[in-house]
């Protein structure tokens, strides 16, 4: 992760305060206007699920892009917030299923997603690299096969289905417009939350062990505890995101989190780019419409090599995914672009 | 002004997004199709399309006048794919007929899917759950295959009486569709007095089972397996290997053309093994030798249509005749069409079907016993119809639904 960091410092730099100026204005407001041009699929299915994977990856990204520790365990940890709206919340399975209200249930679901990141990261916290990758990956296999196979809790392999969203303000929240403004409030949230935290002191910290972890510990800063709460920072997002994939599908079992959808999510925030929080959110989008349109274009039974293949040309020519492509490919712009600002 | 980069970027995408997508002409009709194209299942999944081929190329590719237009969606056997597959079925692509999807897991999952979308026609493709229908039904939702239970059905029985087994081990993967054909076994088999020595659950795709086998007690009078594909093979090879020898009774996709190829003492133990399911050569039936003469026009098919070809397919073949008779009339959201669904009934390769209160199937079942053919070959030798079987096997309903779902533990077996 190293290697970012010097482009990384110069990129904070440059993009400066036009972070939150008029480019994120008018993007705010296209997305916005999103439901008055978008059919109730595109709403939710793509533009509600690009939103709440984005901010998996999102959480992914920004362990990975600022701390330098690359997890494979977000979508665990988004899982964890899932399985805890379904057990103590309603669920028509016939498990567990409490009927707690949801103004409980939900903030228990984010406290328990952000508590376990955090344990993940106290156990990672002291490997760097392959071996942060390593760990995190037999933790999101663990915690699959423990679903998987624990009936008691998390009723096995079937999972639990018919879990509703909540209806308040006299809206039900699973319907397509609610449900998208829903995602795209707690989306931006999160992003607003991340563009914060990375230059807030905390974050500053953080990027400086991500580049020299020896002198920042030789400068008197406890590394472990500013690794642990970047986790349960980053599984915050992850947790917000994993109750609304349960309201999204109504529904959670063991595949939802089993390791090829994990590796998804990496896939996302790699082709989305590492350097910018809008990354993991372009790459979900791209993952999002492949994995629902390659089968219209190349036929049911090969659009898994179609998509394969696009996340190989990216990661091939760009060294930041999207961003980074567009980056290459439109310097003058991007010139012109910051001295106007 | 200022215009982040990677603003454009998204907003070239959303400005994607909206663009309008082609409609299709009136004069087709869409039919979506779930099936298990990718992952362990996909030569499944495959068979599963063929059946619906086979049921659309009888009434010509067309029924009342409208050609059929099927649009295949795939899935990974997992419930989330099925439900993805179904909504991009639904709420993108506008079909308001759905054949699918294949697995049990599925099925549940694509069965509380449709409560949402009361105007959208499902038929089961090959979900074998039980709850599919019998608890918590939508009302449209049809299965005219049968599930996993009474694919077992009359097994019990036979095991008992006429195979004289009164002690038995279960070996089963463990997730719903084995614990639906254990359900469905264990039923009969105990209420005829058998009793169960003991039960391993075991994960899919599991290599050695050299635990499981040493947890099967000495005293057993038979083994019911209930694996499929490698994990069968697995199973039995490594447990000749071992020195077991008591006989097998095959759960309904446990015997199949690889365990039958298999060679070596393996094989020989095989001689004999019961099994059953909604399948059998029935090669005096005109009905069969037509659909398995069909089905063999498809490309790639394999020599005899298997479980999943001939479910899509009587599954299929009633959408299609309803539709002919009601014009092929949706602009009422389906609601004669689903009308007259419910009330078909009809000769399938397999024998009549009909359906219950709960739309599920009421058809024939088929007990077999692994035998050798002249030229050497194992078989499936056909060894009695279980006749129009209902979903509750018989039993009484209320006493049916009170033994609770399929899981782990059902039924209790007298304990």
């Amino acid at each position: 992760m190293s290697e970012f960091a010097g482009k990384d410092r110069i990129a904070a730099r440059s993009v400066g305060r036009s972070e939150v100026g008029a480019g994120h204005a008018l993007f705010g407001l296209a997305l916005l206007a999103y439901p008055a041009v978008a059919s109730d699929f595109f709403l939710t299915q793509i533009g509600g699920l690009s939103l709440i994977e984005g901010m998996i990856a999102l959480s992914l990204m920004t362990l990975a892009g600022y701390g330098g520790m690359v997890s494979l365990a977000q979508l665990s940890v988004a899982g964890i917030a899932g399985y805890v709206v379904a057990i103590l919340g309603h669920n028509d399975t016939g498990v567990q299923g409490y009927d707690w209200p949801w103004a409980v249930t939900v903030p228990l679901a984010i406290l328990a997603a952000a508590a376990t990141s955090a344990l993940i990261g106290w156990i990672s916290a002291r490997t760097s690299g392959i071996y942060t990758i390593m760990i995190t990956l037999a933790i999101a296999t663990a915690v699959f096969y423990f679903a998987q196979q624990n009936y008691v809790i998390f009723n096995g392999h079937s999972g639990f289905a018919g879990i509703p969203a909540p209806v308040f303000f006299g809206e039900d929240w699973r319907a397509p417009v609610p449900f998208y403004y829903l995602c795209l409030f707690a989306a931006a949230a999160s992003y607003a939350g991340v563009l914060y935290v990375r230059r807030s002191t905390f974050g500053l910290t953080v990027q400086g062990m991500r580049d020299n972890e020896r002198r920042m510990r030789a400068l008197g800063f406890s590394v472990i505890l500013h690794k642990v709460f970047a986790w349960f920072l980053s599984g915050i997002v992850a947790g917000i995101a994993g109750v609304l994939l349960v309201w999204f599908h109504g529904r959670i079992s063991p595949s939802s989190i089993d390791v090829a959808a994990s590796l998804n999510i990496l896939v996302m925030a790699v082709i989305g780019g590492l350097r910018h929080p809008i990354g993991p959110f372009v790459g979900a989008l791209v993952v999002v419409l492949l994995q629902t349109f390659a089968s219209d274009l190349v036929g049911a039974e090969r659009f898994n090599t179609l998509i394969g293949l696009t996340f190989l040309i990216i990661v091939y020519i760009s060294d930041d995914g999207i961003l980074g492509l567009w980056r290459q490919f439109a310097p003058r712009f991007d010139h012109a672009d910051r001295s106007a600002g | 002004m200022t215009l982040h980069r990677t603003s454009i970027i998204a907003l070239a995408m959303a400005a994607c997004l909206t663009a309008p997508w082609p409609v299709l002409a009136d004069e087709t009709l869409k039919i979506g199709v779930i099936a298990t194209l990718e992952g362990p299942f996909t030569v499944l999944g495959q068979e599963g399309i063929r059946g619906v081929r086979v049921a659309v190329n009888e009434f010509g590719g067309a029924v009342a006048g409208k050609k059929i237009e099927l649009i295949e969606q795939a899935t990974d056997a997992t419930p989330d794919s099925a439900v993805r597959a179904a909504r991009t079925l639904v709420e993108q692509k506008g079909v308001k007929l759905i054949i699918g999807p294949l697995s049990g897991d599925e099925g549940l999952a694509v069965k509380d899917y449709a409560k949402t979308q009361p105007d959208v026609t499902f038929v089961n493709g090959a979900s074998a759950a039980q709850d599919f229908t019998l608890r918590n039904p939508a009302p449209n939702v049809f299965r005219f295959s049968t599930d996993g239970a009474q694919w077992n059905a009359g097994l019990g029985t036979y095991a008992y009486q006429v195979k004289g087994y009164k002690n038995v081990a279960i070996v089963a993967e463990d997730y719903s569709f084995p614990y639906t054909q254990v359900f469905g076994f264990l039923a009969e088999f105990c209420k005829a007095g058998g009793r169960v020595a003991s039960k391993s659950w075991v994960p899919i795709g599991n290599k050695d089972f050299s635990s499981v086998i040493a947890a099967i007690p000495d005293n057993v009078d038979a083994i019911y397996v209930a694996l499929g594909g490698s994990d069968a093979v697995n199973f039995l090879s490594q447990y000749q290997q071992a020195g077991g020898s008591a006989p097998i009774i095959g759960g309904s996709i446990t015997v199949d053309q690889n365990v039958l190829q298999s060679k070596g003492k393996a094989r020989e133990v095989l001689i004999g093994t019961p099994s059953s399911g909604p399948v059998a050569e029935l090669t005096d039936s005109p009905a069969w030798n037509t659909f398995a003469a069909a089905y063999k026009k498809q490309p790639d098919a394999f020599p005899s249509p298997s479980i999943f070809a001939l479910s899509y397919y009587v599954d299929a073949k009633p959408l299609l005749m309803a539709l002919q008779r009601t014009g092929a009339d949706l602009s009422d959201g389906g609601k004669k069409l689903r009308e007259t669904l419910s009330k078909i009934s009809y000769e399938s390769p397999t024998g009549k079907i009909s359906l219950d209160k709960n739309r599920n199937a009421i058809a024939n079942e088929f007990i077999t016993e692994v035998a050798v053919a002249s030229d050497g070959t194992l078989y499936k030798k056909l060894v009695k119809v279980v006749s129009q079987t209902n979903q509750t096997l018989g039993f009484p309903e209320a006493e049916f639904i009170a033994m609770g779902p399929v899981g782990r533990d059902k039924p209790t077996c007298g304990k």
